[in-house]
């Protein structure tokens, strides 16, 4: 079954290679409350979930300063450039299974609005499969999509797109859908 | 006369309702038939509506009439016997309306109208209506769409309501919203955080379904519009979203990912059954019933873009109907199946524009180009206009075009930003 899932996962990431185009730049709803000092990045935030205190594990590894992923127009595959940051949050998990990420897939503003929530979601889905290339368990991870809907800017010029265009990576410490295996 | 109905701005504003959303008129056809609708006839205090300044709007909205405007009357006549055909053949009009108001009881009146052709002065319409105070807007509309009918032969849809849904610059607030088709009387049907978008009417206009996009993911709810109440109907894991109607109002077409990507599935409202109807690794999304309710068109990335597909529920085969364009997506029917509209890209980092697409002749033709990043396409009832949701100076508004392209008009929202809209069926 595990075996299954990872081939059908590489099938998923290199068809989600032909598609993809997420648009839409928005402004950031709420801050995480992800413990790093250091964040450079904005995070969307959902209040119901409980932030787990990485605080001490990521002064080893500022790589897990880093939550979001951008992505290029119109694509879901993961570029070089954050290939060391999902290696860095991989380890983590693999090390404290008691840990989970959910990852949250966003667009451009460009495209239709469930277009796009399907694109977020292969956005989402691709990070989530990477990770578990990397060796983590699928039960520590989950996805859920945004579309076009959350911005992290708001804009309709290139550079605001390009900010939109992400994968956000949310720790928690509670699921928030019952999940019984990992069928992605 | 004919310059008054290229690319006038024409502000409609409703000075005695709460209507978030105004008309500007940006283009009519050039050859916009010339009609009066003379001031209504009433003594008493100011009514709250002025009921054939809704008919002269309607009428201009449609963008098939040249609408002269009350100061420019010759004469205000209420009846026959006031009525002299030459002040309206100086006036070079082709119609005239006449009518009168009168109040029977409390709060009750009578409205009776007449039209006349002009060059044969002939009356090819009377009626008398009764309505109470709060029904004059509908007697208003309703005699647009008999005017309507009887000169274009095309049933009006001036009766019928549009679902939208206005959120705020920084999308912290939500409200599905339905007002009348001039924007009048809106009403908030939904509020919420959390972003609201798909609105799909049932056939018999007393239900809406609509996407909630949750902390947790989205969501397909089925709201009774009279109650106020509403029912989850799907919160699968994944996307749970694009909710469609079929024909006959028992079954609700979506789109699921809970089986590994997106796919069109079908449930059925009473019997909760479900039928998955796509099966493919690409995108399917966007489904929307076909009158015969045995087909849905949708949006599939498959070849490698959005293109539009139809498939059958019976047999399940699947036919691509765009060729033409890098992205054609949500796809809606006018006119009975004849025509669909869409989301259109011509080719890669070209505007989003709204296309129309003869199905017979397989020509597919781009309605819009004063706005960009033109979404969500919803066709009138009679399917003559096409309602979208649009970027215009910065924010997102309602606009109009009509399905040859030759009409449109704008709604812009007094604040924030107006999307997803649904144009309501005919109830009966």
């Amino acid at each position: 079954m595990k075996k299954m899932t990872i081939n059908k996962l590489f099938a998923v990431s290199v068809l989600a290679l032909a598609i993809t185009g997420c648009a839409s730049d928005g402004g950031v709803t709420e801050d995480a409350a992800m413990v790093d000092e250091s964040q450079t990045q904005e995070v969307a935030a959902s209040p119901e979930m409980d932030m787990v205190n990485t605080e001490e594990a990521q002064v080893s590894n500022p790589l897990l300063d880093q939550t979001t992923i951008y992505f290029g127009y119109d694509r879901a595959e993961i570029l070089p450039e954050f290939k060391d940051v999902l290696n860095a949050h991989a380890e983590f998990l693999v090390e404290n299974p008691q840990s989970n990420i959910i990852f949250e897939g966003h667009c451009d503003e460009r495209g239709t609005i469930e277009y796009n929530l399907a694109l977020g979601e292969r956005r989402a889905n691709t990070v989530k499969s990477y990770l578990i290339v990397q060796g983590v368990n699928p039960s520590q991870l989950e996805s859920v999509s945004f579309g076009e809907e959350r911005p992290a800017s708001f804009g309709s010029d290139e550079m605001t797109w390009s900010k939109n265009r992400r994968a956000e990576i949310r720790y928690s410490s509670a699921m928030v859908q019952n999940q019984i295996g990992d069928n992605q | 006369m004919s310059l008054r109905y290229w690319c006038i701005a024409f502000i409609f504003f409703s000075a005695f309702t709460r209507a978030e959303l105004t008309i500007e008129i940006t283009q009519g056809i050039a050859s916009a038939i010339p009609i009066a609708v003379v001031p209504m006839q009433w003594q008493g205090k100011p009514l709250p509506e002025s009921v054939d300044e809704i008919i002269r709007s309607d009428l201009e909205r449609s963008g098939h009439f040249g609408i002269l405007a009350p100061d420019d009357m010759l004469s205000h006549p209420a009846s026959e016997e006031e009525l002299y055909f030459r002040d309206w053949r100086l006036l070079k009009q082709d119609y005239l309306v006449i009518s009168s108001i009168k109040s029977i009881a409390k709060g009750q009146y009578q409205v009776r109208y007449q039209l006349f052709d002009v060059f044969n002065e002939r009356e090819l319409l009377a009626q008398t209506l009764s309505a109470n105070t709060n029904q004059l807007r509908d007697i208003g509309h309703r005699i647009s769409d008999a005017i309507y009918e009887q000169l274009t032969g095309i049933r009006g849809a001036f009766s019928t309501k549009i679902a939208y849904v206005t959120t705020n610059r920084t999308r912290t607030q939500f409200n599905l919203a339905i007002a009348d088709s001039d924007g009048a009387r809106e009403k908030v049907v939904m509020s919420s955080k959390y972003s609201i978008f798909s609105p799909s009417w049932s056939p018999d206009g007393k239900r809406l379904a609509y996407v909630l996009l949750e902390d947790s993911g989205s969501k397909v709810y089925v709201q009774d519009i009279a109650t106020g109440k509403k029912q989850l109907v799907s919160a699968h894991k994944g996307i749970n979203s694009a909710p469609a109607f079929s024909p006959d109002g028992n079954k609700l077409a979506l789109v699921l990912s809970k089986d590994g990507n997106p796919e069109i599935y079908v449930v059925d409202l009473n019997t909760r059954h479900w039928l998955r109807v796509t099966n493919h690794y690409a995108i399917d999304t966007e489904p929307n019933w076909m009158p015969d309710g045995d087909h849905l068109l949708f949006t599939s990335g498959r070849s490698g873009n959005p293109q539009i597909y139809r498939v059958s529920l019976v047999s399940g085969f699947i036919e691509r109907i765009t060729f033409d364009g890098n992205y054609n997506a949500r796809a809606r029917l006018a006119q009975d199946g004849r025509f669909l509209v869409m989301v259109h890209q011509s080719a890669k980092g070209e505007p989003f524009h709204i296309a129309s697409m003869d199905l017979s002749r397989g020509l597919l033709q781009i309605l819009t180009s004063d706005t960009f990043l033109d979404e969500s396409p919803s066709v009138s009832p009679n399917g003559v206009m096409v309602m979208y949701a649009a970027k215009y100076n910065k924010r997102s508004i309602l606009a109009a075009v009509s399905v040859d392209g030759d009409v449109r008009f704008l709604v812009p929202s007094k604040s924030g930003d107006v999307r997803e809209p649904a144009w309501g069926p005919y109830i009966d």
